[in-house]
């Protein structure tokens, strides 16, 4: 792994008799991009929070590039991360163009820099407009351009895709992969679990404050052992002869349905059943093999007892 | 705490002045104070059978209660929200995630807003005091010009402690009642509570001792810090003419609302965490 941007030491917090974050050991490397999943109160946030210094931890230890997070040290690391909050509030009495501003003296950015940023983000017409009347996409469009200040090395994203539309999301994982090409490390959570499946190099699940499974996409698929699911194309009338063949792989609880049966089977089954449909001859048609999907995964973990 | 960046208070305070000038709340507070303090000053004597433009000490004394209620009011609703509606709304953990520290914010609230209150009440009062001038001369203006520096320091006392409620209360309207109950006790309830000790303890109280309740209260020091100096208005009010010469000092006063400034702030910076 490259070196180590975040590194998080047995942290707790502790609200009254609840544990928000119970005991969680966590590495990020620079140049990552990394993402944090789990339900609603899984701790996420208050993870989040405390490696930004906005809440002190109960035990442990964050540090970030090497520097504990607290005191007045921190200041100077605080100018190099972008923080996109999960509910991002602005002040709706200020322009875009003067949020952006504010913040940028803040942070000790040019404000030069601003019209260029809101234009990055595809506000560049609504830079003079209110955020009173900015929609919750232009909100966090703009939460997101405020994030990008002074081109951070750092970025915590709580939530990004909040509010976005189709295509304001595929804008945002657009820039989100420039930004990673320029070497930025990105740390994320979303509650859309197939929008960052394919996106983050690493992922850890969180559940009752507790990092359950941390690792690639890959390696939390195969820690969960789940089975594949294959979409099989045949000839109209051949559906018998489909069943016949899975049938003989033991293969029995399969839904058809126009000319496509739909069924799983277990990773290690994979090759087998591939080889025993094509020996099948022209009654298949289309052959279609899907690994199990973060939720898959994701429920997968939820059901193990913490 | 290291290394208080006073550029990050005044951006916070440059905000929260601008805020307060855009949405005109300075023009607003500004023509209250000079409307009030016209007609009371042509109307103040009324009681004394006359109107007209009366000597700036019986004009000063009349404005001395109007500011008593109007200002600390102004000032409570000018700050009881400065730091618990942002956490309410959610926009301080991005504020905070910025390179500025919990101190830099509040005292660059407080300077902001403490900016706007001075400009409405300079301002406001400064431009009565200007047509003041042209009915009652140069001379008047002295004591007007005291007048006004010290309802801006009533207004700072004020102030300081709606900052401090807005640390301390857990949400926006806890925050305003908070507030409103501050104004009833200082300005209202406590004077009355001063006097029912009097009559209660029949004069066998210790007088001696009671100054130092007056000091307690901002409102009560700004109100002897103005009339004290004016042999025949202190006629016209009856509890300050308890306080002893020797703390009447108005340097001695004027530490006495400089304490009142500082202190809740000191409290609002040692809960706001």
């Amino acid at each position: 792994m490259t070196d180590k941007l975040i590194e998080i030491r047995g942290v707790r917090k502790r609200y009254g008799a609840v544990n928000a974050v119970d005991g969680v050991d966590l590495t990020v490397g620079a140049g990552e991009l990394f993402g944090l999943i789990g339900h609603n109160g899984a701790g996420k946030t208050t993870l989040f929070r405390m490696m930004l210094g906005l809440l002190p931890a109960s035990a442990g230890e964050i540090y970030i590039g090497g520097q504990a997070v607290r005191g007045a040290a921190f200041r100077e690391v605080r100018r190099t991360i972008g923080y996109l909050p999960e509910s991002l509030a602005l002040y709706d009495n200020l322009s875009g163009l003067e949020t952006l501003h504010f913040f940028a003296r803040l942070k000790g950015v040019d404000r030069s820099t601003c019209p260029a940023l809101l234009a990055r983000v595809g506000l560049a017409d609504a830079a003079s407009q209110r955020v009173r009347n900015y929609s919750k996409g232009m909100r966090q469009r703009l939460g997101f351009a405020q994030a990008l200040l002074g081109n951070p090395r750092l970025l915590f994203l709580d939530e990004p895709t909040n509010g976005l539309d189709p295509q304001g999301i595929l804008d945002f994982y657009r820039m989100l992969a420039e930004l990673r090409q320029g070497g930025v490390t990105v740390v994320l959570t979303s509650h859309i679990l197939a929008e960052i499946q394919q996106r983050v190099d690493r992922l850890a699940l969180m559940r009752s404050g507790r990092i359950q499974a941390l690792g690639t996409m890959q390696a939390l698929r195969e820690g969960q052992d789940l089975p594949l699911t294959l979409h099989v194309g045949f000839r109209p009338g051949d559906e018998d002869s489909v069943r016949r063949v899975l049938g003989s792989l033991g293969i029995v609880s399969i839904e058809t349905r126009a000319g496509s049966a739909r069924f799983t089977c277990p990773r290690q089954a994979k090759m087998a059943v591939l080889a025993a449909l094509t020996a099948a001859g022209p009654a298949i048609v289309d052959i279609d093999v899907h690994e199990p999907s973060l939720e898959d995964v994701f429920l997968g973990y939820a059901e193990e007892t913490p | 705490m290291s290394g208080i960046e006073f550029g990050q208070i005044g951006v916070v305070a440059g905000k929260e002045f601008r805020d307060r000038l855009r949405n005109r709340w300075v023009l607003a507070v500004a023509l209250v104070f000079t409307v009030f303090a016209l007609v009371i000053a042509y109307f103040g004597a009324a009681q004394q059978g006359a109107v007209g433009w009366r000597n700036i000490d019986v004009t000063i004394a009349s404005l001395v209660s109007l500011v008593i209620y109007l200002v600390p009011l102004i000032a409570l609703i000018l700050g009881y929200d400065a730091i618990v509606a942002e956490r309410e709304r959610g926009s301080l953990d991005l504020l905070l995630s910025m390179p500025i520290t919990r101190f830099e914010v509040l005292i660059g609230k407080f300077t902001g807003l403490a900016g706007a209150l001075a400009l409405a009440t300079v301002g406001g009062f400064g431009l009565a005091g200007l047509l003041l001038y042209y009915q009652l001369g140069g001379d008047a203006l002295f004591h007007y010009a005291g007048f006004v520096f010290s309802a801006f320091l009533l207004s700072l006392c004020f102030l300081s402690l709606a900052v401090m409620v807005s640390v301390l209360a857990e949400d926006r309207m806890r925050a305003s009642g908070i507030a409103i109950a501050l104004w009833f006790f200082y300005v209202l309830v406590y004077d009355l509570l001063l006097l029912g000790l009097l009559v209660v303890s029949e004069g066998k109280f210790n007088l001696n001792f009671f100054p130092v309740l007056l000091m307690l209260n901002p409102a009560d020091i700004f109100r002897i810090l103005n009339i004290f100096g004016f042999e025949d208005v202190r006629r016209i009010y009856g509890l300050a003419t308890v306080f002893p010469e020797t703390l009447a000092n108005p340097w001695l006063l004027g530490s006495a609302m400089v304490f009142w400034i500082i202190a809740p702030l000191g409290v609002a910076t040692w809960r706001f965490k």
